[in-house]
């Protein structure tokens, strides 16, 4: 077999040299040819396009972003950390191994034309297959596609962080009424206009308004950063803009982080597709600047708006109607149900029917299923944030400072919060966060607890009727929370989990590595 | 050009028991030779570094290393801990410590150099020989004859 390998470390002049040197030795030993590119100090080597094109497998062992990695676009890829190349090179060319076998089409038989072509990005060298992945190679996409969501959730954190405390702050100076009055709406009876110029804001709602316009602007970005940089992670440069379009979309028609986490993955899927598509020589130059993002972002976006838009919002009005059916019968049930939802998509359609809900009940004199509503969307980011405490080792780097800022966003009844956490293992956080939410959904209800505003988490708790109790059941539900994450997350964590981390924040690094003489 | 390693740049029993201690003690050796000029900025550079993931590796191997402005020559100091140092490695303590100090802004020439030290860390001959290495000038000399071919 032949693999080719790329190691690079933030300074440059150790790690990057061991690790090409341990993953040198293990594919000797293992009977494959490699060539490896250090990326270091010493000044980098680029190893051969036509070893690029011949390789069946490409393995990036670095803590900083791999430079000019598009020559490596559409190979089996595995992504880790430096160290681990050091530490274990023999199980990271065992893994280079499988990925290259759950490929869908074997890479070496096929001759590249990229010879008398240089700079051109590599020649496709298998066909099809696209994002999907191979079938065969279960755990290898499995790896894959978690790298690809952390990659994603790496760029989005820091605005979650920035939108979320900046949103936080102007609650807390602003009270509940912020929100209506930047937005429009109805507050405590008040019925506030929504702000046209908001070079008017802070004279219309103050210095907390302009904190909130700030703060809900940059949250705005989140699911449209998630999307691009799941699919920039998948089809490098070209997948970047399709993906961001899809994240916008998604928010357009209400589909949330899910309909965010989708879109990224379909348009980074459709750019790989296209960046390996044989095209003639006259048309390869302007591929990358105006084919590939024009018609990848048409059959993204066509995708998001025609197929995934209509069923969201039909199952939008279902949702609302069987919620109506339900709102006579058992209160700790209705609890129960509409904290399931919150705590399902943080912030997505699901979560929206349930707070549209909650402030429907509210403008007809209901305060406690307004009570329910804001209990169980504070538990998903305050329970994700519990867990990361107790239990450090099971998150990234990254995960835990997204858990410091989500105290404060939980407090605050920012359900996205829980995003991050959500978004890089959807499978063992979703079930956490919904479990969380329903029992304090439940108890809220049966304490009878009430509130007036229809937002504010926390700062609002004047408004609270029975506010000891509302406390709680957000307690309890935090507690359930973060027990059910560390208990399903120590279940399904396998050492590889720790890779992907790893090369995780190595992307979030800048590469510090200055110019060489 | 210098020499990597002399043998007042071998500590064959580090008495230090941390991290910082250790490398400081090693970076002490590195002024005293005049291979650094400033040793807080040093300390600060290696620090750094090992802020962003701590360079130990499995093996017992710790490798702090900066580039530095504090540096004039790319310099090797090496220490040898019996009951070893905690160096962030997940199968327990260090027991031999390169501490690397990389000019800033060196030339490929002196970078090379420290790649090919680097390539020799990973193999465990080379690490048995320091095990046994009885004294800093056979160390200077296993690293010459390793390193530098000499």
């Amino acid at each position: 077999m032949k693999i080719v390998a790329v190691t690079s470390c933030p300074t440059g002049i150790a790690h990057t040299y061991m690790a090409a040197e341990a993953l040198e030795q293990a594919a000797k030993d293992a009977g494959h040819e490699i060539h490896v590119e250090t990326q270091g100090a010493a000044g980098a080597e680029a190893v051969a396009d036509a070893d690029i094109a011949a390789a069946d497998a490409v393995v990036f062992a670095a803590d900083v972003e791999v430079r000019n990695r598009e020559r490596f676009a559409g190979k089996p890829l595995v992504q880790t950390s430096v160290k681990r190349a050091i530490n274990d090179p023999t199980g990271l060319i065992a893994e280079a191994e499988a990925a290259a076998k759950a490929a869908p089409v074997a890479a070496t038989a096929t001759p590249t034309a990229g010879g008398g072509d240089a700079g051109r990005p590599v020649a496709p060298t298998r066909t099809g297959g696209g994002g999907g992945g191979g079938g065969g190679g279960a755990a290898a996409f499995g790896t894959q596609l978690r790298g690809w969501l952390m990659t994603g959730v790496s760029y989005m954190i820091p605005f979650v962080a920035a939108g979320g405390i900046l949103i936080a702050l102007g609650f807390l100076l602003g009270g509940g009424a912020v929100k209506p009055k930047v937005y429009g709406g109805t507050f405590e009876g008040v019925t506030y206009q929504a702000i046209i110029d908001y070079t008017q804001v802070v004279q219309k709602a103050g210095w907390a308004g302009l904190l909130f316009l700030i703060g809900a602007t940059a949250f705005s970005m989140l699911v449209p950063i998630l999307a691009g940089f799941i699919a920039y992670a998948m089809a490098d440069r070209p997948g970047l803009v399709p993906g961001i379009v899809a994240g916008l979309l998604a928010n357009l028609v209400g589909a949330g982080f899910l309909g965010g986490l989708v879109g990224g993955l379909l348009a980074g899927a459709i750019a790989m597709y296209l960046v390996r598509l044989k095209v003639p020589r006259a048309l390869a130059g302007i591929m990358p600047i105006v084919v590939i993002p024009l018609v990848a972002t048409l059959l993204t976006g066509f995708l998001m708006v025609v197929v995934i838009g209509k069923p969201i919002a039909a199952a939008q009005t279902g949702l609302t109607n069987w919620l109506n059916g339900l709102s006579g019968s058992n209160a700790v049930l209705l609890g129960l149900l509409l904290g399931l939802m919150m705590g399902f998509d943080l912030g997505g359609p699901v979560n929206k029917v349930a707070y549209t809900f909650g402030l429907a009940a509210l403008a007809s004199g209901n305060v406690q299923v307004m009570a329910a509503v804001m209990a169980a969307g504070m538990v998903p980011p305050l329970g994700m944030a519990l867990a990361t405490v107790l239990r450090k080792h099971l998150f990234s780097d990254a995960e835990r400072k997204a858990g410091e800022t989500a105290w404060l966003l939980g407090a605050s009844f920012i359900t996205e919060g829980a995003i991050p956490f959500a978004a890089a293992d959807p499978i063992r956080v979703i079930p956490a966060t919904m479990a969380g939410s329903a029992v304090t959904g439940a108890l809220s209800m049966a304490f009878k607890c009430g509130s007036r505003a229809p937002h504010g988490g926390i700062w609002v708790i004047g408004l609270i009727e029975k506010p000891l109790l509302w406390f709680l059941a957000i307690v309890i539900g935090v507690a359930v929370s973060a027990a059910l994450v560390i208990t399903l997350k120590s279940l399904g964590h396998r050492a590889s989990d720790e890779e992907i981390e790893a090369g995780m924040e190595g992307t979030s690094l800048p590469g510090r590595r200055a110019a060489t003489a | 050009m210098a020499d990597l390693i002399t043998p007042d740049l071998v500590d064959l029993d580090l008495s230090a028991t941390e991290r910082g201690e250790a490398t400081k003690s090693l970076a002490q050796r590195l002024q005293a030779a005049g291979r650094v000029t400033d040793l807080d900025q040093f300390l600060a550079d290696v620090r750094a570094r090992e802020a962003q993931m701590p360079t130990g590796i499995e093996g017992g191997i710790g490798i702090p290393h900066c580039r530095s402005v504090a540096v004039t020559e790319p310099t090797l100091a090496f220490g040898r801990s019996a009951k070893g140092i905690d160096w962030g490695a997940a199968d327990g303590p260090a027991h031999l410590i390169f501490l690397i100090a990389a000019p800033e802004g060196g030339g490929a020439e002196h970078m090379g150099i420290l790649a090919k030290l680097a390539r020799k860390l990973i193999h465990a001959s080379f690490r048995d020989s320091l095990h046994q290495a009885p004294d800093p000038e056979a160390v200077v000399s296993i690293v010459k004859k390793e390193v530098l071919g000499q």
